[in-house]
Order: structure tokens, then sequence, then C-alpha cells
């Protein structure tokens, strides 16, 4: 090169650069610049992100913590016997029993419209409280006993000061009346606040100060259950068939892309497939958890999937031809090294696509899991709602009582979802790649 | 070059083990192996060289079918062992891999315990009936594979925690532990250090006595130093074969002259 050079007569032989020239240090300066606005925008995308997390997390704490207290009145009750049949104690007038007791709450009531609207604070709830309590034990019959029930959803909103007094009584859902008795049931300590626990441990009601998530959980947890049992076994059979058994072939490519496309559908497509299929031709029963458990595996199937042929393209190869090279079977090399070593991917996978399945709402309104039903279920066959689409129908309701209760149902949600990927992330790390 | 110096041994070995005819093999459309016809000797090292992609792991692949696993490769022309073709239909390309053992370019024990590492292919094709002869079988392995001493007291730790070397020759073990009577290797000291090649080498050497072994290797001064026979491979033909001193200082074809002297590779 030199030599060719100095033949043309050129004498700068090497190239000098001079590094103080100005054009230089200006490009040089905006080089700089421009990876200082690119961290900024990233920096900035991520801050616009959390805010975003940081609102919606802290407007569901913000509603949602009034659900989780429950105002209740304590009351004494006396069992009357000619109230209650002996022979039969579900059975009995315990409407009248409440009546009875609220009636003593307030010895200077003589009107029966002012004793029936004073009536209204406590729950309508109540009566099948006292019932429960006298079916339990029948020797209670005769007796007076103290009992803490709920109060009504406004009396609710009234003590956790979401009801605002001093509007005009003509546009307030409780006149000053009915405020000055709550009041004075307040000033005589029988109002208390203690944990809302009937938020977990009661079914759906049309009464938000009873309405609890049971039901609903259960309804998950059935669903999910029978979502995984289908889709685990059968995603992971597929897997291992496509990746390490079938013919590379145009077959297998158009399987594969149909599969990825299968991922993207919306899942109120698999909702309305459901609903015509499992439904429609198979007769099986409307709203029940295992139904969504299928609906929900037809969506988390293209998940698993894909994961798990990920998972299984990512073991090394010299792992398969070790295992091949001591004459090791393909059936031996896949199930003895192959699948041991992708599955912290595959349960990774799995747990997302499950997650994603407990979040999902369309495909479970369409086959009936957002119906009313007051009672959780007993089997994966009787008809019950899950956690989104309870969400869905707390979301739609009109009592006030309502707001925050959605809120801490999304709260209950998220914190399964959270703890769905944390376990995932757990087993990622705690089975990291050992080759 | 004073490696030169082991080239005076003679092959003392007459009998053939393997012999390939007009070997071809495809990858799809590519031609990659070109009428290879080889006859390779029982207790010999024969090492196969040649520049990258010349074809020398490819045949040695052929040798126990290992390119049955990919899709798309098609082998054509004949393979005997022993006079029994190796393609014929009723062998299982499963028990042909028990025979020939292969030890690959990179150590790649199983994310196991040592001693289950070598264990694995006695337990799969069934050849001990209890605790105790798996447990001779797998010393005998350890010993084979000069590693017996250092992992005598550690058998059940995993096979991942050892050496570069070490690993080497635990995976040298376990394609002994199945008794096999070829052992391919396919560059097995690329990864490791002159240290643990050194020892390597040195039991190649000792695995001649009750094994033919065919190695390929891309450093002449290794199959000078290891083989008593050596092939020289180029785009995929077979372009000389002979006694590794020949070939070394005598070679007949000028291509083989010209990579031996580094013109190409």
């Amino acid at each position: 090169m030199t030599d060719m050079q100095a033949e043309r007569g050129d004498t700068s032989a090497t190239l000098r650069i001079n590094w103080s020239d100005p054009a230089i240090g200006a490009r040089l300066a905006r080089r700089k610049r421009r990876q200082f606005w690119l961290k900024g925008l990233g920096l900035a995308a991520i801050s616009v992100a959390f805010a975003m997390l940081f609102i919606l997390v802290g407007s569901l704490l913000s509603t949602g913590y009034q659900a989780f207290r429950q105002t209740h009145v304590a009351m004494e009750v006396r069992l009357d016997p000619a109230h209650i049949r002996a022979d039969n104690p579900a059975r009995g007038n315990f409407r009248a029993i409440v009546g009875e007791a609220v009636a003593n709450l307030f010895p200077e009531i003589e009107d029966r419209a002012d004793l029936r609207s004073a009536t209204g604070i406590v729950s309508n709830g109540a009566q099948f409280i006292i019932r429960d309590r006298v079916v339990e034990n029948p020797d209670l019959i005769g007796q007076t006993i103290r009992v803490e029930v709920p109060v009504s959803d406004n009396y609710d909103q009234l003590a956790k000061g979401l009801l605002d007094r001093d509007t005009p009584e003509e546009h307030r859902r409780l006149k000053d009346d009915e405020i000055a008795r709550f009041d004075q049931l307040a000033e005589a300590g029988l109002i208390s606040k203690p944990l809302n626990t009937a938020l977990l441990t009661n079914a759906d009601s049309r009464f938000p100060e009873l309405a609890g998530l049971k039901g609903a959980l259960l309804g998950s947890f059935y669903a999910l259950m029978t979502c995984f049992l289908l889709a685990f076994p059968v995603g992971i059979g597929a897997a291992i068939y496509l990746e390490e058994f079938a013919p590379k072939n145009r077959i297998s490519d158009l399987i594969e892309i149909n599969i990825n496309n299968l991922a993207a559908v919306p899942s109120v497509v698999f909702g309305l497939l459901a609903l015509a299929v499992f439904l429609g031709w198979f007769g099986l029963p409307r709203s029940a958890p295992f139904v969504g458990g299928m609906t929900l595996a037809l969506m988390t199937l293209p998940t698993i999937i894909i994961a798990t042929r990920a998972a299984l393209k990512a073991v090394p190869p010299s792992i398969r031809e070790a295992a091949l090279g001591v004459g090791a079977s393909r059936q031996q090399v896949v199930f003895g090294h192959v699948l041991p070593l992708a599955m912290p991917g595959i349960l990774t996978g799995t747990i997302i696509g499950l997650a994603q399945a407990l979040g999902e709402t369309a495909p479970l309104l369409l086959i009936g899991m957002n119906a009313f039903i007051t009672s959780a279920p007993e089997t994966p066959f009787s008809s019950a709602t899950a956690l989104p689409t309870q969400i869905f129908i707390w979301a739609d309701s009109p009592e006030r009582g309502f707001v925050s209760r959605t809120s801490a149902a999304i709260l209950v949600l998220l914190g399964f979802l959270i703890a769905m990927n944390a376990l995932a992330i757990f087993l990622r790390s705690k089975f990291e790649r050992k080759w | 070059m004073n490696d030169m110096t082991r080239l005076e041994r003679k092959v003392d070995q007459k009998t053939i083990k393997i012999s390939a005819r007009d070997v071809q093999v495809f990858y799809g459309e590519t031609h990659a192996i070109k009428d290879v016809s080889v006859d390779i000797l029982d207790n010999t090292v024969t090492a196969f060289i040649g520049p990258s992609g010349c074809g020398k792991s490819t045949f040695l692949r052929c040798l126990n079918r290992m390119n049955d696993t990919i899709d798309i490769c098609r082998v054509e022309g004949k393979i005997e062992m022993d006079g029994a073709d190796i393609y014929a239909k009723r062998v299982d390309p499963v028990q042909l891999r028990a025979q020939v053992g292969m030890v690959f370019q990179k150590p790649n024990p199983f994310p196991k315990s040592i001693y289950d590492n070598v264990a694995y292919g006695p337990r799969i094709h069934g050849l001990a009936s209890n605790k105790a002869e798996l447990d001779e079988i797998v010393e005998k392995a350890l010993r084979r594979g000069a590693i017996w001493d250092e992992v005598k007291d550690r058998l059940d730790e995993p096979g991942t925690g050892l050496s570069g070397g070490q690993q080497q020759r635990l995976c040298i073990a376990r394609a002994v532990a199945t008794a096999p009577e070829v052992l391919l290797m396919d560059e097995p000291c690329s990864a490791l250090d002159p240290i643990a090649t050194a020892q390597v080498e040195e039991l190649i050497d000792e695995l001649r006595r009750d094994y033919s072994v065919v190695i390929v290797t891309h450093s002449m001064q290794q199959a000078a130093r290891v083989s008593q026979k050596t092939a020289f491979f180029h785009l995929g033909n077979l372009v000389e074969y002979g006694d590794t001193g020949d070939i070394f200082t005598n070679p007949e074809d000028p291509r083989t002259e010209s990579y031996i002297t580094g013109r190409i590779g």
C-alpha cells in the first residue's frame, strides 16, 4: 500500500488524523447528545409505565381498602320459641326475631313505619346469620344471645364516611331521622368495623354487605385446575412430537404457523367456539367451571406448546448427541435427558399461560359464567362465576357498596397473578441451566 | 517438530475393522462426501485430517450412523464392520452406536453424577444384571478413561463440575462403558488446554490396544503424534490415505503436500 502511494508520488504515506480539529469535536458532541437523548427517552418511558402502574394500584387501593372492613351492629337477640320450630330449627320466622331485636334497640319508637325504617339499618342477611347460629346449636332456642350482624349498605357507607351528611336531605339516600338513629347506636357503642371476612367466605349476593368472593375463587380454582389438567399434558405432548419426532416438511410448517396464529386469536372467539361446541353440541352445563376450564385450555394450549418448544430447543444439541452416541433411542434421549432439562422453561411458560387464563373474562362471559349465583360451587360442574367475571358483575351493579368491593376483588385477582408470576420466576431461577 | 520422531512407529496390524466402499453423503442437494473408500484397521489409531468443511467429521459420523439423526442427510455406498453391512435394514443404529462409541468435540457430560454418566449406557443396553456388576463396569470404564484415581471418591458429584480435560476423559469412559469395538473421536482435544490435550493423547495411544480408534483432528501435529494411519480429506474427497509417516514426510498428492506445508487450510 505504502509502496504504491510512494510510486504515485504521495508523500503522506500514513494517514494522520488531526484530533484537535473542531469538526471532530463537534461530531463527538453530537454523538454524546444523541446518547443523552436516547437514555433520557428510555428513562421517560419507564417512568410513564411506572406512573401508570402506580395510578392503577393506587386508585384500586384507595377505593378497595374500604371493602376490607364491614360495619357491624351488635344486638341482643331473643330466640323466641314461638318463632322457631324445635323439630326443624332451619324453619322459623327469623325476620320477626330480627324485627323484635331492633325494636329492643329503640324502645322509644312507637310508630310502625319508623320501626320498619329502623330495621333497615340491619342487613337483610342478619336473619340468615341468626338462623345458621340456631341450626348449629338448637339448644339456643329460648335464650337471648348477643350477635354482631352487618349493617345494610347505605349505613355502611355512612359509617365509612362515604355518604356526605351535608347533601340536602332530598338528594341523600338516608334521611335525617335515619342518620340520627344510626348515630344513636354509634354513641351507645354498638357499632364496630371488624375485618370483612365475609369478602372471602361468602358467595355473591344482591346485598353488597353480604357479597363475597368464595364462589368466584372456587370457580376460578376449578376452571384453572381443569385448564391445567387438559392443556399441560396435551400441550407438552404436542410440543414434544412437533419438536423431536415430526418430520420437517410443509405439513409441519403449516401446523407450526397455525399454532402461532392460534396464540393470537382473540379470546372471545374461543368463547364463541366453546358456546357452539361444548354447550351447543355436547350439551355440557352452562356456567360450569369445568366448561370454563375447557375453554381456557383451548386458549392456553398454544402458549404452552410455544413455550415448551422453545424450552426443548434451548437444550444444547451436545446433550442429545451424547445420549445418541452411547446408543440411546430417540425416546430415551427425549424423556431421559432433554425433557428434564427443559422442565423449568416448560413450567414457567405453563404458569404464565395459566396466569393469563386466570385473568381471562370474555370467553367465560360467553359460556355463562357471569350468572348471578349466590352459593359457592360444590363440584366443577355446578354453576359458578370466576374472579374476572365476578369483577365484571360487581362493576355493573348499582349499589354503592359494590364500588369498593369491585376494587377489592381486582386486588385479590392481582394478588393471585403476582403470586403465580413470582412462582414462575422462582422456578426459573431455582433450576438455572445446569450445563 | 521433534514429534516427528514418533512417526517411525510401524503399523503392525493387518485386520480390517471397518471397510468403506464408494461412500456418498448428501445434505439435501449438497454432495458432502464423494466416493470415499477406506479400510480402517483394528488396534490402530487412524487420523482424519483436512481443512474445515472437507467432510472428515461427516464421514466419521457415517461410521456409527449418527447422520441418521439429521433429516436431510442421505448416505449411499457400503460400510462394513467385520464384514457385516452396518447400513443393512436389520441393523439397529441404537445398538450399532453401543458398538461404535463416540467422543465429541466439546466435552458433553450429562448434567448427572459422574457414576450415572458412565452407567447410563450399560443401563439402557442392559449390560449389568445387578448393582455390583454395574459398579464393576463403571470402575473399569473410568480406569480405562484414565480418570478413576481423580474421581473415585466423588462418584456422586455432577460430571459437569469437573475440569474440561477431566470431562473429556469422563466422556471417553462413558463411551468405552458399553464395550465398543471402535471409538470415534471428533476433534476430542480442540476445547482443551495443552496439558489436558497431552493427557487425552496419551490415553488415545493406550486405547489402541483394545479398540480401533478413529480421530478427526485439525491439528496436524496431533495427527502425527497419535496416529498410525492418516487420511487426508479435501472438498469431500479422500485425497490420500496411508501410513502417517508416509503422509507427513512423503505425500504423493500435491494437495496433501500443500495442506501439510500450510499452503491450503
